[in-house]
């Protein structure tokens, strides 16, 4: 009885501190990395190094003066950058860090709900974070963020359509909507996905950069365009909670990547026996290694491609990327028959 | 007892959402309340131990066809038009009375039907312990292939039309 | 406190399909009337789920899922409906779509 209830409690309670303050310091690993490429040394006057960077950058934003447009709707205005956030945390339920580890002699799963359509769920949350942007645009009360955020939003449902299609094919692979199933699909297969499906793990890639509106599809939010987007007139706070949204966005896909494509809590070859040695680190640091990874190529590409224009955007998304994940599905469903 | 407290929470909140899409003045005031109704009757659905239809209804209609209705609320917005007002001295009289008419026949229904002796219990199909996506998904394919098949050519065909009707004339 | 029969489930759907109706019957905005449309609909597919889950059989929510992609494909063509005819009138208040040409 307490069990069935504290403990994913407990769970949800660690697992969103731990999201919050890692989502907080991917502000600092950004610039730090950025500067990096840049050849030069990004913030480091706050605290050694600039580690204490976010915490500054916390005070600031909560001090400043939180700004309402004239005539704009008030609820909605409160609302968009909350109905950018939750569907992000709430993404993390689903998401395996390891499969059970012992904590004072009891099991304890790793992850806080294993339902059987998790990786629906997943999108099915992503479709949600669509209405923030949108209601961003419109709360404003002006012409410029209302276009963006129409621009913006129409993008995000484009790449949705790829993914979901690709996560179809990945589906057929592993027999099971289940994302603790297909990390143990991955085991039995004794490979890592990404070597099975490449195509796939590129249109992930690339439509997980267009969903989370990150470098080189941040159109919507670049400041050259559109004078900084459906986030204009947002200022303090609210306006860190949509950085922070996006942060959040990111370490999610980042995430299912990992669990989907490179074997979730699994060691590399999972199945070798010499590789033996290597299950001395446990499964959640091997996901956590994966997911860092991920997050760091999401910022290198940011520091090194030029961004793409709307119409490109849409071309890559709608002419490139929908074909390829149908021509996915097709071959992946022959193989799995004749095979 | 939790699926009492549950059920009724969902109950009192879908149906006063309801009013809330049908009552509010600002029409996108009226597709955030038809969101928050189709998240409730999403976990509805996960209370009748139906957790494909739940993620559908969200993915789909709450993520796909309210976007879509917010998208059409915002084009027309653009040009400002004055929201008609709830005008009382015309319809509502027919309107309410028809709606009464309507919930005291189905409430008939339903009472006559609870008095009844309740149906036989369900035969024992002999389905192993499928999880619900598989059931679905076998029905989808095997019985139901036609009009599966017949949906995806209506869904086409609605695209197409869609996309003609909406066209601006170059 | 009795248990959760399906019975429940059909009061829920009966209550939400009247407010649908109620909405179709008192609102002059099209929109908001094709939302109320989209609110019977869901009515509706509660009531399916209910039996689905009363009889231990999928077919139910087999249909319901039909409802869904019916109900897409009426909402992409009559909100393109909508956006030409605003085009050309300029309103969205029913009384004034009553003419077959103009």
């Amino acid at each position: 009885m307490l069990e069935t209830y504290l403990v994913p409690l407990l769970k949800i309670v660690v697992l969103l501190n731990a999201v919050l303050v890692a989502v907080t310091y991917m502000v600092l690993l950004e610039r730090k990395v950025i500067a990096w490429v840049q050849v030069r040394l990004g913030p480091m006057r706050v605290g050694p190094h600039g580690v204490l960077q976010p915490i500054a950058d916390a005070i600031k934003l909560l001090l400043k003066e939180d700004i309402t447009p004239a005539r704009a709707d008030r609820w909605v205005f409160t609302l968009a950058p909350i109905v950018s956030m939750v569907p992000a945390l709430i993404a993390f339920a689903v998401i395996p860090f390891d499969s059970a580890i012992t904590l004072f002699g009891y099991p304890i799963t790793m992850y806080v709900a294993d339902i059987n359509v998790g990786l629906l769920y997943i999108v099915a949350t992503t479709s949600i974070s669509v209405y923030g942007i949108i209601l961003a645009g419109y709360a404003s009360n002006s012409k410029f963020p209302l276009l963006a955020g129409l621009r913006a939003s129409a993008q995000l449902i484009s790449y949705e359509v790829a993914i979901t299609m690709m996560l179809v094919s990945l589906v057929v692979m592993a027999g099971t909507l289940s994302m603790v199933g297909i990390v143990r699909a991955q085991l039995e297969a004794g490979m890592w996905y990404v070597f099975v499906q490449p195509v796939a793990f590129v249109i992930l890639f690339i439509g997980g950069l267009a969903e989370t509106n990150r470098a080189p599809f941040d159109l919507p939010e670049a400041e050259q365009e559109l004078t900084g987007g459906f986030h204009t007139e947002y200022s303090g706070m609210r306006f860190a909670l949509f950085f922070l949204a996006e942060y959040a966005n990111m370490i999610v896909v980042s995430a299912v990547a990992t669990t989907l494509f490179l074997g979730g809590w699994l060691r590399p070859f999972p199945n070798v026996g010499a590789l033996a040695f290597l299950d001395l680190v446990p499964g959640w640091i091997w996901f956590l290694g994966k997911t860092f990874v991920f997050l760091y190529v999401f910022i290198w590409i940011r520091a090194t491609l030029p961004r793409y224009r709307y119409d490109q955007l849409m071309r890559l998304g709608w002419k490139v990327l929908i074909p390829l994940a149908i021509a996915n599905l097709v071959v992946t469903g022959l193989l799995k028959v004749l095979l | 007892m939790l699926e009492a407290i549950v059920f009724y929470t969902l109950a009192v909140f879908t149906l006063g959402f309801g009013v809330l899409v049908i009552t509010a003045r600002n029409t996108v005031h009226s597709v955030l309340f038809l969101v928050a109704n189709f998240l409730c009757v999403a976990v509805l659905y996960v209370a009748l131990a139906a957790e494909f239809l739940a993620v559908i209804q969200v993915l789909v209609y709450a993520g796909g066809i309210v976007v879509l209705y917010l998208f059409v609320v915002m084009l027309v917005n653009l040009k400002a038009i004055p929201e008609a007002q709830l005008d009382p001295a015309r319809r509502s009289r027919l309107g309410f009375a028809i709606a009464a008419a309507l919930l005291v026949e189905v409430s008939a229904i339903l009472v006559y039907a609870g008095q009844r002796a309740g149906p036989a219990a369900p035969a024992a199909v002999d389905t192993p312990a499928r999880g619900n996506t598989e059931l679905v998904g076998w029905l989808l394919y095997t019985d139901f292939l036609i009009p599966f098949e017949l949906a995806s050519v209506l869904l086409l065909v609605a695209m197409i039309g869609a996309i003609l009707l909406a066209r601006r004339e170059a | 406190m009795s248990p959760i029969t399906p019975y429940h489930y059909l009061v829920l759907s009966a209550a939400l399909f009247t407010i649908g109706v109620l909405g179709v019957m008192l609102r002059r905005n099209i929109i908001i009337i094709f939302m109320s449309i989209e609110l019977m609909l869901n009515a509706v597919n509660i009531s399916l789920a209910a039996f689905s889950d009363q009889w231990q059989n999928a077919i139910g929510q087999v249909f319901a899922i039909f409802v869904i992609a019916v109900a897409a494909a009426e909402a992409a063509v009559g909100l393109g409906i909508i956006l030409a005819f605003f085009r050309n009138k300029d309103t969205l208040n029913i009384d004034d779509m009553n003419g077959l040409r103009w």
